[in-house]
C-alpha cells in the first residue's frame, strides 16, 4: 500500500524532547541561555515517533474534512450534528458536497490537499459513489498526490462491514470503526446498533483490505466499568485491532440521552480517579503493545498514526464541507487573514444554500495573531511534539515561546513540577501533563494574553 | 403668611396637612386618603401654630414593647384615636417605613409622631417616639427616651413578661421616666392578665392598680391610655424663655434636602431662618424648613421648648449630622445637653462589594446608611481574596442582618458579609510592641490584625449579661446549651408560677452565630431572650490560621477559645476541602495555632482533566470552554500556586 505517510524515527539528541523529564525539569528555570549548556549535558537522549511534517504549513495546501449528516440510529452518548432520516437523498447529497467541495477549494485557493477525512454522522451509510464523487473533484481541482490519506470513519454493522471493500474501490485507503466497546450491555446502553461479534468481524475484515491504515475506536469510563473489566477488554481490543486505537472517555453532553440518565441518576459514570486509573492503565497496557500515545486520545505503532489529525493538531488550514463542517483556512491564495468557518448545520437548509450559491458557509470570520496562537497553545499541547519553537515563531516573529511563557510563575511552576517542558526548542506537556492539560491550558491562555503584543 | 389664623385642633382638621406623596424618607409611598375639613380652601397650605402648646401641653413618651407583643399596632391605633390618620384596616404598622421592617414586621428605626389630643378642655401635643423591639436596638431605644418623660410598657397579655421587656424596664427606669404599664391582647381568649399582672408584680414591682388594660387590636382602652399618658406622664422640663437649646436625636438623608435632624426642643424656639451652631463642630447652618412628623412631615414656623419635630438647614455632609450634637443660635454661648453614649458594636464583620468596580457605590451607600443608623461603626479593610471593603461594626446580629438587607432594598448594593466576630482585647508587652500597638491594650476587630502570640500578655473576650425567660420544664435543656456555651448561670427567679427568668454570663462570641436558635429549639419556642454589655474577662483565646499548601490563608484567621479551637479548625478545614476544587497540585488545607497544626485535610490533585475528542469541528467550541475557564481562573483568589474560587471564602466565612 502507498501510504503517503512517512513515519520517521526523530532523534532528538539535541536537547528538549525528553518524555523522562526529570532531568530537564529541574534546569529549565532561567537564566535560559546560560543554563543552555549544562541542559544539553544533562538530556537523556530519547526517541519520539512523530509523523514528519512535510511543512504545509503554508496556505497554499490544506487538509479537507468532509461531513456525511445522517446516522441510522441516534447513540446515547452523542451530541454531534447528525440527523437520523429515513430516505437520504443520496444523489442531492453528493451533487451539493462535489459543489461545496468545488467552491471552497476555489476559495481557498489552495493549491494541493493532503488527506481527505470523512466524518459524521456515519459516512459509512453513504454511497461509495458518493465519496468517490467527492475525491474525484479533488483530483480534478488540485493536487491530490496518490497515497495521500483517505479516511472513513465505519460503524461495524454487517451491512457496512459489506461495503468496505466498495470503498477502497472509490479511493478510501484508512477506516476508523466505532468498535466502542466489547461488552454488549455496554453497547446496547450507549445506544449502539452492532453486536460484539460484528465489530470484531468487521475489524477482522478491514485489517485485511486496509493493512496497516485500520483505526477503532474505543469508549471508555462507561457506568459500572472497574478497571479489571477494562483490562480484559483492552487486551482482547488488542487481539483483532490494527495499528491505531483511539481511546475516548465517555463524555456527558448536555441534550443526549445518557445525560438525563446520569443526572437523574438512572446510571452512574465512574469517578474521577477511577476514569484516570482506566486512562492510565490504557496507556500502560498499550504501551507494552508497541502503542505510542501521540496524542491525548490517539495511539500508534508502526508508524500508523493519522496524517489528517496532525493537520488540525499543529494548526494548518483545513476546509469543512458538508452541514455544519468547521473549516480554518485563509481565502485569496493564502493572502487574507485566517478564517474560522462554519457550514449550515441543518442538511436540508445547507443543501439549498450549496444549490443556490455554491456553498453552506453560516459563519466566517477572521482570526487574530493571538486567537491563531491560543488555538495553536490548546491543540499542540495535546500531542507528544507539542508546540516546536520554529512553528511558534511562524506566528509569533518578535516573540518566541520563552519570552512569553518563560517568565511566568504559574508556568514556572508547572515546569518544575513536571507537568509541561519550555525550552529553546519547543513547548510541550509530559506525559503527566497531557493527563490534565484542561488544568494548564487556562494559565497559559492567560499568560499569552498578558505577555503577547501583536495581538 | 398665616401665622395670624387661629386654629382649632381636632380631628379632620389636621389630616388635611398630611402630604399623600411621599413618605418622609422617600423609601415607601404611603397611598392612603385623607379626609378634609370641607371648611378649608383644598389649595391652601395651613401651617399649624405650635405656640398653641405651652410646655406644660406637652408630653414627650415612647412605647417600649418586647417584639411581637404590639408596640406597632398600639402606635397604628393611638394615631387614628387622636384623627392622626383616618381609621381604616388598613393601617399597619404606619410608623414602620422601611421595607425591612415591614417584611419582618420589626422595628429597626425609631420614629416620631405627633398627636394632638383634647382633654378637658385643653389640647395637647403629645409626642411618641416609636421604638425598635429588638434586643440589638437597644441604643435606639435609650436614645429615643433621652427625648421622653415618660414610657409605656406593654406587655403582651398571653405572652407575658418576656426578656426584652425587662431590658427595656431598666432602660427606662434607670432613665428616671414615668412608667405606665399597659398589657395588651387582653381580647384574647387565652389572655391571662392576672398572671401577667403577678410577674410585673414580682419583677418590676409594679401594682396591679396601676396597670391598664388595652386591645391595640379593637382600639380597647386606648382613650383611657391617652388620658393616662396626659395625667402620669409630667411635661418636659422645658423653657422658651432660655436660649436656645436643641438636642439632635436623630438624623437622615434625604438626596435632595440633604441631612435632616429629628431636635427634641430643650430650651427657647427655633424659627424657620434661624442661624443654628452645631455645639459639636461649630458650623452654622440656616434653618431652611421646620415642622412636625405625623406619619408624613408638617410643616410649621416654629418649634418650641418641650416640643419634638425635624429641622432642614442645608446641612449637605453626613457626617456633619451628629445625634446627641446640641443646636444653639449662632454665637450663643449656652453649655450644650450632655450628648449621649457612643453605641457599643458588639459584632463586627467585613463588607465587600461583590463586583470591586461597585466600590464606590457601596461606600457612599453605606455612608448614608449610616447616617441614619449612627450606630455602625466603620474601618476600612482590605482582603486580597475579596478586595477593598470595610470592616463594620453592629450592635448585634439582627442589627447586621438588617443592615445588610437595607443596602441591598434601599441602595441596590450586591455585598458580601462575612462570618461576623466580636471585639476581643490584648494586653501586650515590650516597650516597642506597645508603641507600635499605641498602647499596653489593643483592640482586636479584625482577627487577622491580632498581635502575634509571643507578645501578648493577655487575652480578653467580651461578656454579655444574658436575660432568658422560659417555662420551668425546660430547665434541663437551657442549663445544658447555656453551659455548653460557656455560661455561667447567675440567677434563677420564678416570676409566675411557671415561668423562670434565667440570668447568665455568657461569651458574647458563643452567641453570635446560633444560640437563639438553639434555645428557640430546645425550649419549643417558648424562651425569650435579650442580653446586654457585661464587660471584659480574661480568657485563654487562640489565633486560628489556616494555610492551604503552607501558605497563610490570611482572610480566614479566627479567634476562638481554647477549647473548642479544635472542633471549629476541623470544621473549618472540611468546609475548604469540600469547595476547593482539585487542581493540579495536591493541597493540604491545614489549621494552626501558633506553630502546631491542630487540623489538617488534604484535596488530591486532579489526575485527570482533559477533553476526550479535539479535532477539526470540535477547535471553536474547546477554545469557547478553556477561555472561559482562563476568565474564572482571573477571578480567582492566587495562594501560592492554588486558585481558590471566591465564593470558597464566602461559603466558609458564612455564618
Amino acid at each position: 500500500m502507498g501510504t503517503g505517510i512517512i513515519s520517521r524515527r526523530v532523534y532528538l539528541s539535541s536537547f528538549s524532547w525528553n518524555t523522562l523529564g526529570f532531568s530537564v525539569a529541574a534546569n529549565i528555570l532561567l537564566p535560559w541561555k546560560s543554563h543552555f549548556g549544562q541542559l544539553l549535558t544533562r538530556t537523556v537522549h530519547q526517541e519520539v515517533n512523530v509523523i514528519e511534517s512535510k511543512t504545509p504549513e503554508t496556505d497554499d495546501q490544506a487538509v479537507l474534512y468532509v461531513h456525511w449528516p445522517y446516522c441510522a440510529k441516534r447513540c446515547t452518548y452523542c451530541n454531534f450534528n447528525k440527523y437520523v432520516s429515513e430516505s437520504v437523498d443520496h444523489e442531492r447529497m453528493a451533487q451539493c458536497l462535489e459543489t461545496e467541495t468545488r467552491t471552497l477549494l476555489k476559495l481557498s485557493g489552495v493549491k494541493q490537499i493532503n488527506s481527505i477525512f470523512f466524518g459524521g454522522g456515519t459516512p459509512s451509510l453513504a454511497l461509495p459513489s458518493t465519496i468517490e464523487r467527492v475525491i474525484n473533484t479533488v483530483r480534478d481541482k488540485v493536487t491530490f498526490k496518490p497515497g495521500s490519506e483517505v479516511t472513513l470513519e465505519a460503524n461495524p454493522t454487517k451491512l457496512e462491514t459489506e461495503r468496505l471493500r466498495d470503498f477502497k474501490t472509490v479511493g478510501v485507503n484508512r477506516v476508523s470503526i466505532g468498535v466502542q466497546a466489547l461488552n454488549q450491555n455496554h453497547l446496547n446502553l450507549l445506544g449502539r446498533e452492532h453486536t460484539v461479534e460484528q465489530s470484531i468481524s468487521c475489524v477482522k475484515k478491514a485489517g485485511a483490505l486496509f493493512p496497516g491504515r485500520v483505526s477503532v475506536d474505543v469508549i471508555f469510563g462507561r457506568p459500572k466499568q472497574t478497571l479489571e473489566d477494562w483490562r480484559i477488554e483492552l487486551h482482547r481490543v488488542l487481539s483483532f485491532c490494527d495499528d491505531h486505537i483511539s481511546l475516548y472517555q465517555l463524555t456527558l453532553e448536555a441534550g443526549t440521552p445518557l445525560y438525563r440518565w446520569v443526572k437523574e441518576k438512572q446510571c452512574e459514570l465512574p469517578d474521577s480517579d477511577t476514569m484516570a486509573d482506566l486512562y492510565s492503565e490504557a496507556i500502560q497496557i498499550l504501551g507494552d503493545h508497541g502503542f505510542e500515545r501521540y496524542e491525548v486520545s490517539n495511539f500508534a505503532r508502526n508508524g500508523a498514526q493519522c496524517s489528517h489529525n496532525w493537520a488540525y493538531w499543529r494548526g494548518m488550514q483545513y476546509i469543512g464541507v458538508g452541514p455544519g463542517a468547521h473549516g480554518r483556512f485563509s481565502i485569496q491564495d493564502g493572502g487574507g487573514p485566517r478564517e474560522a468557518r462554519i457550514q449550515t448545520p441543518l442538511p436540508d437548509t445547507w443543501m439549498t444554500e450549496v444549490e443556490n450559491r455554491g456553498h453552506g458557509t453560516r459563519k466566517s470570520e477572521p482570526l487574530s495573531n493571538q486567537q491563531r496562537l491560543e488555538e495553536m497553545v490548546i491543540l499542540g499541547l495535546r500531542t507528544i511534539e507539542g508546540i516546536p519553537s520554529s512553528r511558534w515563531n511562524r506566528l509569533s516573529r518578535n516573540q518566541d515561546l520563552i519570552s512569553v511563557f518563560g517568565n511566568s510563575e504559574k508556568v514556572r511552576n508547572m515546569v518544575e513540577n513536571n507537568l509541561l517542558y519550555l525550552d529553546e526548542s519547543g513547548l510541550r506537556a509530559s506525559s503527566h501533563g497531557l493527563m490534565v492539560l484542561d488544568s494548564i491550558i487556562p494559565h497559559l491562555l492567560n499568560v499569552l494574553e498578558k505577555n503577547i503584543t501583536v495581538k | 403668611m398665616l401665622t395670624q389664623f387661629k386654629f382649632i385642633w381636632h380631628q379632620g382638621v389636621l389630616k388635611r396637612y398630611i402630604q399623600k406623596s411621599l413618605s418622609r424618607r422617600n423609601l415607601l409611598k404611603h397611598t392612603r386618603c385623607f379626609s378634609c375639613a370641607p371648611t378649608l380652601n383644598e389649595k391652601k397650605k395651613v401651617i399649624p401654630d405650635l405656640s398653641q402648646f405651652p410646655v406644660e401641653n406637652i408630653r414627650n413618651f415612647c412605647i417600649i414593647a418586647h417584639i411581637d407583643h404590639g408596640k406597632s399596632t398600639l402606635a397604628d391605633r393611638l394615631l387614628e384615636v387622636t384623627g392622626t390618620i383616618s381609621k381604616s384596616d388598613k393601617n399597619e404598622q404606619v410608623l414602620d417605613r422601611l421595607q425591612v421592617e415591614r417584611e419582618r414586621g420589626i422595628t429597626v428605626k425609631a420614629q416620631t409622631a405627633t398627636l394632638f389630643y383634647s382633654y378637658n378642655g385643653q389640647s395637647y401635643m403629645l409626642n411618641l417616639i416609636d421604638t425598635p423591639g429588638h434586643v440589638d436596638f437597644n441604643y435606639e431605644v435609650s436614645r429615643s427616651l433621652t427625648a421622653c418623660q415618660g414610657v409605656i410598657l406593654l406587655v403582651d397579655a398571653n405572652q407575658g413578661v418576656q426578656a426584652q421587656t425587662v431590658a427595656n424596664f431598666y432602660l427606662a427606669f434607670e432613665a428616671d421616666l414615668t412608667i405606665i404599664p399597659v398589657l395588651n391582647k387582653i381580647d384574647l381568649k387565652n389572655a391571662k392578665p392576672e398572671v401577667v399582672m403577678e410577674q410585673m408584680k414580682n419583677i418590676f414591682e409594679i401594682e396591679p392598680k396601676d396597670v391598664l388594660k388595652v386591645s391595640a387590636k379593637l382600639g380597647t382602652g386606648v382613650n383611657e391610655l391617652l388620658e393616662a399618658i396626659v395625667e402620669r406622664i409630667p411635661p418636659p422640663k422645658a423653657d422658651v424663655m432660655k436660649p436656645l437649646r436643641a438636642l439632635v436625636f436623630d438624623t437622615y438623608y434625604d438626596q435632595y434636602r440633604g441631612v435632616i435632624t429629628d431636635v427634641a426642643v430643650i430650651d427657647g424656639c427655633i424659627k424657620k431662618g434661624d442661624k443654628l451652631q452645631s455645639s459639636n463642630t461649630k458650623k452654622s447652618y440656616q434653618v431652611q424648613d421646620l415642622g412636625i412628623h405625623q406619619v408624613d412631615e408638617i410643616l410649621t414656623h416654629c418649634l418650641y421648648a418641650g416640643q419634638v419635630g425635624y429641622v432642614v438647614m442645608n446641612m449637605k455632609n453626613v457626617k456633619e449630622g451628629q445625634i446627641g450634637d446640641t443646636l444653639v443660635h449662632e454665637g450663643s454661648d449656652v453649655q450644650p445637653h450632655p450628648g449621649f453614649k457612643q453605641a457599643k458594636p458588639m459584632v463586627f464583620a467585613g463588607v465587600y462589594p461583590t463586583d470591586q468596580s461597585k466600590y464606590d457605590e457601596l461606600r457612599s451607600a453605606i455612608e448614608k446608611l449610616t447616617l441614619n443608623d449612627s450606630s455602625v461603626s466603620i474601618h476600612i479593610d482590605h482582603s486580597p481574596a475579596l478586595g477593598q471593603g470595610w470592616r463594620l461594626g453592629f450592635l448585634g446580629l439582627l442589627h447586621m442582618d438588617v443592615f445588610q438587607q437595607r443596602l441591598e432594598q434601599e441602595f441596590s448594593a450586591n455585598v458580601i458579609v462575612t462570618a461576623p466576630n466580636v471585639p476581643y482585647k490584648v494586653k501586650i508587652f515590650g516597650a516597642k510592641n506597645i508603641k507600635m500597638y499605641g498602647g499596653e491594650e489593643v483592640t482586636v476587630l479584625n482577627p487577622c490584625l491580632m498581635p502575634e502570640q509571643e507578645i501578648i500578655k493577655e487575652y480578653y473576650e467580651p461578656l454579655v449579661r444574658g436575660t432568658i425567660i422560659a417555662p420551668d420544664d425546660y430547665v434541663g435543656e437551657m442549663t445544658n446549651l447555656c453551659l455548653g456555651r460557656r455560661g455561667v448561670m447567675k440567677e434563677q427567679i420564678y416570676i409566675d408560677s411557671k415561668r423562670i427568668m434565667f440570668t447568665v454570663i455568657l461569651p458574647l462570641n458563643e452567641i453570635l452565630v446560633d444560640f437563639y436558635d438553639d434555645l428557640k429549639a430546645v425550649t419549643s419556642g417558648y424562651a425569650s431572650f435579650d442580653y446586654e454589655d457585661h464587660g471584659y474577662v480574661p480568657s485563654n483565646l487562640v489565633k486560628i490560621t489556616y494555610l492551604l499548601n503552607g501558605k497563610e490563608v490570611e482572610e480566614l484567621t479566627m479567634i476562638n477559645h481554647v477549647t473548642t479551637a479544635r472542633t471549629l479548625a476541623r470544621r473549618v478545614c472540611l468546609k475548604l476541602k469540600e469547595n476547593i476544587p482539585r487542581q493540579l497540585f495536591k493541597i493540604s488545607v491545614q489549621a494552626a495555632v501558633g506553630g502546631n497544626i491542630i487540623a489538617r485535610e488534604d484535596i488530591p490533585a486532579y489526575r485527570k482533566d482533559v477533553l476526550a475528542k479535539c479535532y477539526g469541528g470540535d477547535i471553536t467550541r474547546k477554545t469557547k470552554l478553556l477561555k472561559q475557564q482562563a476568565e474564572g481562573k482571573k477571578k480567582m483568589r492566587a495562594i501560592g500556586n492554588i486558585d481558590v474560587p471566591k465564593d470558597v471564602f464566602i461559603t466558609v466565612l458564612k455564618k
